[in-house]
C-alpha cells in the first residue's frame, strides 16, 4: 500500500513524459490529454495515500527500499519513504501540478512547441515527487538536479527569446553554486556515516557519532546541505535568478517558481530539520528574514507583475526559511502549503491577466504596450469578474488577513519568531517579520488596486478584453477555495487546533544536547503567550499596509510619487533590485575577467618567458656543439684528409712516369740492399 | 799472390771470365739507364742478359758443373729472342699511340 501507490504516482507523470516527447506530436490534442490525465490520477492517488496515511497511521513513517548498488561492504539504498509530510507534499505538488496542466491547455493554446512543454512539465512533476518520496540523500539529489533541468528546459521554453535563454542559463548555474554546497553537505556525512538514507544518518548521529567526531562538522554539514535550498528556494544571496525565471510561460512561473520548486528547499531544510544544530538554525533563520526583507522591499518598487510576484514569492519563502529556523517548523510547512495554493493562483490569475491583454493588445495591432505591466492595465475588474474575484482571494490570503489560509500560516510563524526572540533575544527577526508581512499587504494590494481597479490608462484596450475561457477560469477557482481557512483548520484564529498542526509535528532535535535549539515544550510555551500579541499585531499591521495602498493608487491622498521620493535612497535602491546584478557582475563576472586576465599575464610573462628561456639556452648549446663539430670534429677529419693529401702529393713525385727513373730506383735500392745485407 | 799483371793475362781463368761479364753488365746497364731511344735500350736488356750468359758459361767451365751453365745459356738465348719480338711490338704499339719512341717525351703516368 505504500510502496506500490506511491510509485504509481511517481511514475504516471514520467510515462507522460515519454510518451509525450516521443510520439506527442502524433497524438490528437498534442497529447495534452495523456499529460493531464496521467496527473490527475497521481493526484487521486495522491489524496488516497494521504487521507490512509492521516485515518490509519498518523505516526509512523513508512519506508521501503532495496539495494542499488554494492560497492564491498558499502551498500547504497534507494527506496521511498512516506511520512506526513511526504503525504501532504505529495498532494500540494499533484494538485498545482494537475490544475497547471489544465490551466496551460487554454494559456499554451497554438504555442510552436506545445506538445514539448507538456512532456517537460510531466518531467518536472516527476522529478518533483521524486525528492518528495525519496529516503535518502543521495537520490534527492539526483531528482533535485532533474527538478533543476526540467526548470531550465522550461525557463527557456521561448528559447529563440535572448532574454529567456539567458534566464535559464542564469537559473541553471545559480542553481549549481547551491547545489555544489549540498553535495559537500551529503559527501560530509556520507564519509562519516557510510550511508545515505535519513534513517541511517539520523540514527547515528542520534547515538552520539558526529560527523569527524566534531560538533563543528555537524553544523557545517546542516548548513551546506542548506546550501542547495538556498539555491532552489531562491534565498538571498542566490535569490537572482527567480525573477529573471519570469521569462518562462507563465504556468510554469505557477508551478515551479511560484508554488513547488522554490518549495522544495523549504522541505529538504524540513527533512534534515532534527540533524541541524543550533547555530545552523540561527544562520538559516536569519537568511530567512534577509531574503524576506530585500525582496519585499523590491516587490514594491516593480511594474511588471509577474515580477512583483516572483519576488513576493522570494519574500514569502524567506518567510518559510525564517520559520524553520526559529523553530515554528509545521508554521513554515503549512505556510509552504497555503502559499502554494494562493501564489500559483495568483501568478494562474497573472497569467489570466496576461493573456487576455496579449489578445486585445493583438487585436489592436498593438506590439509595443508591454502586456505584463501593471501601469498599462487598469479597470479589469468588470471585464474579468471570476479572474478578479479569485485574485482578491489570493490578495487577502498572501496579505494575512483573517479567514485566509495565508493568515493562519502566517500568523504561526510570527508568533514563532516572537516566542524564539523572547527565548534567545533576537529581536531583530520578528521586527523584520512584521515590516515584511506590512510590505507584503501594501505591494499586493498596489498590484490589485493598479490592474483591476480604477481606469485604464488607455480605454481601447480594455474594451475588447474578455474574461479567459472556463479550463482557465476552474483551476483558479479551485485554488481560491483551498485558499480559505477551513481546509486547515476550523478554527479560523488559530491553526494550532486544526488537522495540520496535529499531523505535522516538530521532529525532536537529535543533536547532542548541547547544540539543541531550544525544546518543543518550552517553545509551545512561550509560544502560547505571545500568540495572541502576534496575531493582533499582524493583523494591524496588514490593515495598515492595505490601507496606505488604498489612500495611494485608490483614494489617491498620498502621491506615490512623492512617497518615492521621500523614501530616496530606500527606494533607488529597491527599485534597482539592490544592485545584486550588478554586484555580482562586477566581482564575479568582472572578477573571473580579471582572473583570465592575470593567468593570461603570467602565461605571456611566466611561461612563455620560461619557454623561450629554454630555447635561447638551447639555441647557445646547440651553437656551442656546431662550433665544436664545425671546427672540431670537422677539424679533426679535414685534417685527415688533408695530411693524406698531402703526403700522396709529396709522394707523387716519386711517380714521375718516366722508365727509366724508375729503373734507375730499381738499381739504387739493390745496391742499397746489396751494401747493407752482404 | 804474387802474380804480376802480364802472368795473371796470360793464364786466363773464371775471374777474367766474371770481370768481362760485369764489364758487359755495367756497358748493358749503362745503356738501359741513360739512352733515350727504346731500341738502344732494348739492346742494353741484350747486353745485360749476354752478360749473364758469360757467367753462366764461365762457371759452368771452371767449376764442377758440367753442362748445366751451357743449357742455361742456351735458355736465356731463347728467352733473349722471345723477349725482344715482344718489346719490339711493344715498342711499335708505342709509337702508334705517342708518335715517338723517344723515352724522355713519354711520361703521361707521371703521378
Amino acid at each position: 500500500m505504500y510502496t506500490q501507490i506511491p510509485l504509481t504516482i511517481l511514475l504516471l507523470p514520467l510515462i507522460g513524459f515519454l510518451v509525450l516527447i516521443f510520439f506527442g506530436k502524433r497524438l490528437p490534442r498534442q497529447g495534452d490529454w495523456f499529460a493531464s490525465a496521467t496527473i490527475s490520477i497521481s493526484l487521486v492517488l495522491s489524496l488516497y495515500v494521504l487521507i490512509t496515511k492521516l485515518t490509519s497511521i498518523p505516526d509512523e513513517a513508512v519506508t521501503n527500499s532495496l539495494t542499488w548498488v554494492t560497492i564491498g561492504s558499502l551498500q547504497i539504498e534507494v527506496g521511498i519513504m512516506i511520512d506526513n509530510l511526504a503525504a501532504v507534499m505529495l498532494v500540494v505538488v499533484t494538485l498545482i501540478s494537475a490544475l497547471v496542466h489544465f490551466f496551460s491547455m487554454g494559456y499554451m493554446k497554438g504555442d510552436v512547441r506545445y506538445s514539448r512543454y507538456f512532456a517537460t512539465l510531466g518531467l518536472f512533476s516527476f522529478s518533483m515527487l521524486g525528492i518528495v518520496l525519496t529516503n535518502s540523500l543521495l537520490l534527492m539529489y539526483v531528482f533535485w538536479e532533474l527538478v533543476g533541468i526540467s526548470s531550465y528546459l522550461l525557463i527557456g521554453h521561448w528559447y529563440e527569446k535572448k532574454s529567456a535563454s539567458n534566464a535559464a542559463n542564469k537559473a541553471f548555474i545559480v542553481n549549481r553554486i547551491g547545489d555544489f554546497g549540498m553535495f559537500l553537505g551529503i559527501m560530509i556525512l556520507f564519509i562519516s556515516f557510510s550511508t545515505f538514507s535519513f534513517e541511517g544518518i539520523f540514527g547515528a548521529i542520534e547515538s552520539g557519532t558526529l560527523p569527524f567526531g566534531s560538533e563543528g562538522w555537524l553544523t557545517a554539514a546542516g548548513l551546506l546541505i542548506f546550501c542547495g535550498a538556498v539555491g532552489k528556494s531562491a534565498q538571498f544571496p542566490l535569490h537572482v535568478w527567480l525573477p529573471d525565471a519570469m521569462e518562462g510561460p507563465t504556468p510554469v512561473s505557477a508551478l515551479i517558481h511560484a508554488a513547488t520548486m522554490v518549495a522544495a528547499g523549504v522541505y529538504l531544510v524540513a527533512r534534515v530539520f532534527p540533524m541541524l544544530t543550533a547555530d545552523a538554525l540561527l544562520v538559516i533563520a536569519y537568511i530567512g528574514a534577509v531574503t524576506a526583507l530585500i525582496a519585499a522591499t523590491i516587490a514594491v518598487t516593480q511594474f511588471d507583475i509577474k515580477k512583483v510576484l516572483a519576488y513576493s514569492t522570494i519574500s514569502q519563502l524567506g518567510y518559510m526559511i525564517m520559520a524553520l529556523g526559529v523553530g515554528a517548523y509545521t508554521a513554515g510547512f503549512m505556510h509552504l502549503v497555503t502559499h502554494a495554493a494562493f501564489k500559483a493562483g495568483l501568478f494562474l490569475g497573472a497569467g489570466s491577466v496576461i493573456y487576455a491583454m496579449h489578445k486585445s493588445l493583438h487585436d489592436l495591432d498593438d506590439h509595443k504596450t508591454d502586456a505584463q505591466d501593471i501601469r498599462n492595465m487598469g479597470g479589469l475588474k468588470s471585464k474579468m469578474p471570476i479572474t478578479y474575484a479569485t485574485f482578491l482571494i489570493f490578495t487577502l490570503a498572501i496579505s494575512g488577513i483573517p479567514f485566509t489560509s495565508g493568515f493562519l500560516s502566517k500568523d504561526e510563524i510570527l508568533a514563532g519568531s516572537l516566542a524564539f526572540s523572547s527565548i534567545n533575544g533576537h529581536w531583530l527577526l520578528p521586527v523584520i517579520g512584521f515590516a515584511v508581512a506590512g510590505l507584503t499587504a501594501f505591494y499586493m494590494f498596489r498590484v490589485l488596486l493598479l490592474a483591476f481597479h480604477g481606469k485604464a490608462s488607455n480605454s481601447k484596450r480594455i474594451e475588447g478584453i474578455k474574461e479567459s475561457p472556463m479550463v482557465m477560469t476552474i483551476p483558479l477557482i479551485v485554488l481560491a477555495t483551498i485558499s480559505l481557512f477551513v481546509f486547515y483548520s476550523f478554527n479560523p484564529f488559530g491553526a494550532a487546533d486544526g488537522w495540520f498542526f496535529a499531523a505535522i509535528e516538530r521532529p525532536l532535535s537529535i543533536v547532542p544536547e548541547l547544540l539543541q535549539p531550544a525544546g518543543n515544550a518550552l517553545f509551545h510555551e512561550v509560544l502560547h503567550d505571545v500568540h495572541g500579541t502576534a496575531m493582533t499585531l499582524s493583523i494591524l499591521i496588514a490593515a495598515t499596509g492595505i490601507l496606505l495602498a488604498f489612500a495611494v493608487y485608490h483614494w489617491k491622498k498620498i502621491s506615490a510619487d512623492t512617497l518615492a521620493q521621500k523614501a530616496g535612497v530606500l527606494y533607488r535602491g529597491a527599485s534597482s533590485l539592490w544592485y545584486f546584478d550588478e554586484i555580482y557582475d562586477r566581482v564575479f563576472v568582472n572578477g573571473l575577467f580579471l582572473l583570465t586576465k592575470i593567468s593570461r599575464w603570467f602565461d605571456e610573462n611566466v611561461i612563455d618567458a620560461i619557454v623561450n628561456g629554454t630555447a635561447v639556452v638551447i639555441r647557445g648549446i646547440s651553437t656551442v656543439s656546431s662550433w665544436i663539430d664545425t671546427n672540431i670534429v670537422d677539424g679533426l677529419v679535414n685534417a685527415t684528409a688533408t695530411t693524406a693529401d698531402r703526403a700522396g702529393g709529396l709522394l707523387s713525385h716519386v711517380q714521375t712516369g718516366r722508365l727509366q727513373t724508375y729503373l734507375v730506383y730499381i738499381v739504387f735500392s739493390f745496391l742499397v740492399l746489396f751494401i747493407l745485407f752482404i | 799472390m804474387d802474380v804480376t799483371i802480364a802472368q795473371w793475362l796470360a793464364e786466363p781463368g773464371l775471374n777474367h771470365f766474371l770481370i768481362v761479364g760485369a764489364l758487359l753488365f755495367s756497358l748493358g746497364l749503362m745503356a738501359v739507364l741513360s739512352k733515350k731511344n727504346v731500341i738502344m735500350v732494348l739492346m742494353g736488356v741484350e747486353l745485360i742478359l749476354n752478360s749473364a750468359n758469360i757467367n753462366f758459361i764461365a762457371f759452368s767451365r771452371f767449376t764442377e758443373l758440367s753442362l748445366e751453365g751451357h743449357m742455361i745459356g742456351l735458355f736465356v738465348v731463347i728467352i733473349a729472342a722471345a723477349e725482344a719480338a715482344v718489346a719490339l711490338a711493344i715498342v711499335l704499339n708505342m709509337y702508334n699511340r705517342f708518335n715517338t719512341i723517344h723515352l724522355n717525351d713519354i711520361f703521361s703516368l707521371k703521378g
